[in-house]
C-alpha cells in the first residue's frame, strides 16, 4: 500500500505544479514509512519539503499556501503527532470556505498514518477519526486496499476541500499483485461491498477491513454467510449503500479500531437504526477498541478487534428469534 | 560580571535600543504624506467611535476598538501594495477598511450576519482572525507560496502582545525565517491582553528581541507615531520584497478603550495610566508637528472631520438596515458540494 500511496503522490506532483508536499522527514528520508520515497529527488526539495518540526506550523503554513492557490499535501508523521495541528484544522482548515461564503476554498490534504497493530510505542497507535468526523467542513477518508490507497489519495488531492486522509499503518506493507497502477479514481462517498453475504453485514473501514474479511471466512464454519462493507469515506457517509445492504441482511455489526464510546460506530449504528428499523432482526452491534488510552505494544492484541470478537458479536445477533 | 560582546551578525538582528520616532524629533515633514496620514487617523478615530456607538444600539454584536492604535492600523494598510496580503486579527478592522474593504463589509464578523463580510481574494485581506496568532502561519505560508510561484508579493500579519505567547506565533516566525518568506509581523503591543499586563506575558527585554532567536531582524517603533510606524513597516516590506526574508516589528502603543464594549478596563488598570497615554494620542502627536510646520490649519482640520463624519454616517446607514438572512446559507458553503447528510438536513427545514 505504501507504494501505491507513493505512486499517487508522484502522479499528482507530475500532473499539477500547484501540488506541494510538506512534512517532517518526508524529503531526504522519504518519510518514516517511506511513503514519499524518491519524491524530493524527482521533484526537488521545494515540492517535497522537509519542514521544521512543528505540526501546527506545517498545517498553518499549508493553509496560507492553499489560500494563495496551491494544493498542499501535508504529512502528520503519526496520528498522535497531528494533535498540535488540531486548532489549525478545526478553526481554520475546516471553516475557511464556510466563513468566506465560498470565496476562499482550501484544497488541501492532510495525510495521517493511523491505528495500531504494528507494535508501536505510546502515541503511535491512535485511531483519531472520530475527532475529524465530528468537524464539519472536512472530508475523512481511509483506504483498506492497495487500489483505494491510490484512487482515494488522488481524489483527495483533486478535491477542492480539505481532506483528512487516514492511512492504516498496519496495511502499509499489504500487497495486491492484481492491482495495476494507476488505479481507478472515483468520487468520495461510495462504500464498496468487499464480500457478499446473506446473513449479516459487517460495516467497517480501514485497518479493520482485513479483520472482517478473515472473520467472514471463519464464519463459514459456523454456518454464517457474512457480507463485508468497506465504507472508504467516513465523510461524506454513504447512507444509501449501507442501508441497502443492511436492509437486505437484516443484521449489522460495525467494526473499527477506535474506541467505541462516542466513536464512529455509535453514529453508524444510530443512522442504520433510524433508517432501517423495520428491516432489522437484531440491534446493530459494535466491535471496537476498548474505551482506554491506546495500550502498550505487548498488550495491543487485547485491544484491537479480532476475528474472535467479531464472531462473538455475530453470535449475539439474536439468531434464535429466526427459528 | 563579564560582558560578552555579541557577534556582529547577532547585533544586526537586535532592535533599536529606543523605539524609532519621527514626530517631535525635528525631522522634516513629508508635506504630501503627513496631512494624508492625519486625514486617515481622524477618519479611523471616528470609525472607532462610530462602531462603539453601534454596539450600544445593538447593531454590532461586539466591537474590539483600536482607539489609540490608529497609527499602527493606518500604517499597516499603507505599507502594502495592492498585490500584497494583509492578515488581520479581530482588533484590526480599521487596517482592513484602510486597505479598501468597505466599512460595513469589514464589520461583518462583528455585526454577525456572516463570519467574513468581504471576499478575501478580491481585497487580498484574510478573514479577521479571532483565535490568537493562528493567522500568522497563514501569512508565512501565503508569502512562501508567492515566492515559490515567483510572484512579487509580501504578506503583513498583525498580532497583539498577548498573541506573542501563543505557539502559533513561534511556529510562524520560525517557518518564515527558515524559508526566508517575504512576510512582516507587526506586533501592536498595547500593553494588555484583555486584562493581563505585558509583565505577566513575557520576560523578554522587548517583544522585538524575540526576532533574534529566529534569525530575523527585530524593529522597535513608537506605535503612536504614524510616520515612524509607516517608515519602519515600509522598510520591512521592502526588505521582504527584495528577498531579505521576514522582519518582526514591535510597535509600542496603548489600547485606550476596554478590550471590547463588554469589558470593564477599570478593574485592571489605573485611570492615571490611561490619562498619560491620552497625552500621547497618535492624532495629537501628528497634529502638533503638522501645525508647527503650517501643514494643518483649522480649515483642513474641519475638512478632515467632515470627511470622517460622512464616512461614519454612511456606516451608520449601512448598519441600521437589517441584513438579508437566509437560513439555507448555513448549508451552502460547508463544502464545494454539500454532502448527502447536509442536503438531507437542509431539505428537512
Amino acid at each position: 500500500m505504501a507504494q501505491a500511496l507513493n505512486r499517487a503522490l508522484r502522479d499528482a506532483l507530475a500532473a499539477d505544479p500547484d501540488v506541494h508536499l510538506l512534512g517532517e522527514d518526508i524529503g531526504t528520508l522519504g518519510g518514516v514509512f517511506r511513503v514519499t520515497d524518491g519524491l524530493a529527488a524527482e521533484f526537488g526539495p521545494e515540492r517535497c519539503a522537509d519542514t521544521p518540526l512543528a505540526e501546527a506550523g506545517i498545517l498553518g503554513a499549508a493553509t496560507g499556501m492553499a489560500m494563495y492557490g496551491l494544493r498542499p499535501v501535508v504529512e502528520m508523521q503519526f496520528d498522535a503527532f497531528g494533535y498540535p495541528a488540531f486548532e489549525q484544522l478545526v478553526s481554520h482548515v475546516a471553516k475557511m470556505r464556510n466563513r468566506t461564503r465560498g470565496a476562499l476554498p482550501l484544497p488541501l490534504t492532510v495525510r495521517v498514518p493511523y491505528g495500531g497493530g504494528i507494535g508501536g510505542v505510546e502515541h503511535h497507535g491512535d485511531s483519531s477519526e472520530a475527532y475529524y468526523m465530528a468537524t464539519p467542513g472536512l472530508h475523512v477518508v481511509t483506504p483498506a486496499t492497495v487500489a483505494d490507497a491510490y484512487g482515494l489519495l488522488r481524489q483527495a488531492i483533486a478535491t477542492d476541500d480539505p481532506v483528512v486522509f487516514l492511512e492504516p499503518k498496519r496495511l502499509y506493507w499489504s500487497r495486491d499483485d492484481t492491482v495495476e497502477l494507476p488505479a481507478t479514481v472515483e468520487p468520495f462517498g461510495r462504500a464498496v461491498l468487499r464480500r457478499e453475504g446473506a446473513d449479516a453485514t459487517l460495516v467497517t473501514y480501514g485497518p479493520a477491513v482485513p479483520v472482517c474479511l478473515a472473520a467472514a471466512d471463519a464464519a463459514r464454519e459456523a454456518g454464517w454467510d457474512l457480507g463485508v462493507l468497506d465504507l472508504r469515506t467516513l465523510v461524506p457517509f454513504d447512507d444509501a449503500t449501507v442501508c441497502a445492504e443492511v436492509r437486505r441482511t437484516g443484521r449489522a455489526v460495525v467494526v473499527h479500531e477506535a474506541s467505541g464510546f462516542a466513536g464512529p460506530g455509535a453514529e453508524i449504528a444510530a443512522r442504520v437504526t433510524e433508517r432501517c428499523f423495520h428491516h432489522l432482526a437484531a440491534p446493530v452491534l459494535r466491535v471496537t477498541g476498548h474505551d482506554i488510552p491506546y495500550p502498550p505494544p505487548m498488550l495491543e492484541r487485547h485491544h484491537l478487534p479480532d476475528v474472535d470478537r467479531v464472531l462473538s458479536a455475530v453470535a449475539r445477533l439474536q439468531w434464535e428469534d429466526q427459528v | 560580571m563579564t560582558i560578552v560582546e555579541q557577534p556582529a551578525a547577532t547585533r544586526a538582528l537586535l532592535p533599536e535600543p529606543e523605539p524609532h520616532r519621527v514626530l517631535g524629533t525635528g525631522a522634516a515633514p513629508d508635506a504630501r504624506l503627513w496631512p494624508e496620514l492625519y486625514r486617515l487617523l481622524v477618519r479611523g478615530r471616528r470609525l472607532n467611535e462610530q462602531a462603539t456607538a453601534l454596539t450600544r444600539q445593538g447593531r454590532l454584536a461586539v466591537y474590539p476598538s483600536s482607539t489609540g492604535q490608529e497609527a499602527c492600523q493606518i500604517a499597516a494598510a499603507l505599507a502594502l501594495e495592492p498585490r500584497d496580503w494583509l492578515f488581520p486579527s479581530y482588533r484590526d478592522t480599521l487596517a482592513v477598511i484602510t486597505r479598501g474593504v468597505p466599512p460595513a463589509a469589514a464589520l461583518g464578523l462583528l455585526r454577525g450576519d456572516w463570519h467574513t463580510g468581504y471576499d478575501p481574494r478580491e481585497h487580498r485581506v484574510a478573514p479577521l482572525c479571532t483565535p490568537l496568532a493562528t493567522q500568522l502561519p497563514h501569512a508565512t505560508g501565503l508569502a512562501h507560496a508567492a515566492r515559490l510561484r515567483g510572484d512579487d508579493v509580501v504578506a503583513l500579519a498583525l498580532v497583539g502582545d498577548g498573541g506573542t505567547s501563543e505557539g502559533d506565533f513561534h511556529e510562524a516566525l520560525n517557518f518564515a525565517a527558515v524559508w526566508r518568506a517575504p512576510v512582516v509581523f507587526l506586533v501592536q503591543n498595547n500593553r494588555y491582553a484583555i486584562s493581563v499586563p505585558l509583565a505577566a506575558q513575557t520576560a523578554a527585554p522587548s517583544l522585538a528581541h524575540k526576532a533574534v532567536g529566529y534569525g530575523m531582524p527585530g524593529r522597535l517603533v513608537d506605535g503612536n507615531d504614524a510616520p515612524a510606524v509607516l517608515t519602519v513597516l515600509r522598510e520591512a516590506v521592502a526588505h521582504a520584497r527584495s528577498g531579505g526574508g521576514p522582519t518582526l516589528v514591535e510597535a509600542l502603543t496603548y489600547r485606550i478603550d476596554a478590550h471590547t464594549n463588554a469589558d470593564d478596563a477599570t478593574r485592571y488598570r489605573p485611570p492615571e495610566e490611561v490619562a498619560a497615554w491620552r497625552e500621547r494620542d497618535p492624532l495629537t502627536l501628528l497634529a502638533r508637528d503638522l501645525r508647527a510646520h503650517g501643514l494643518l490649519t483649522d480649515e483642513t482640520e474641519r475638512a478632515a472631520r467632515a470627511d470622517a463624519d460622512t464616512l461614519a454616517a454612511a456606516l451608520r446607514a449601512a448598519l441600521n438596515t437589517d441584513p438579508a438572512l437566509d437560513p439555507l446559507d448555513l448549508f451552502a458553503h460547508v463544502y464545494a458540494t454539500p454532502t448527502p447528510q447536509l442536503r438531507e438536513q437542509r431539505d428537512a427545514r
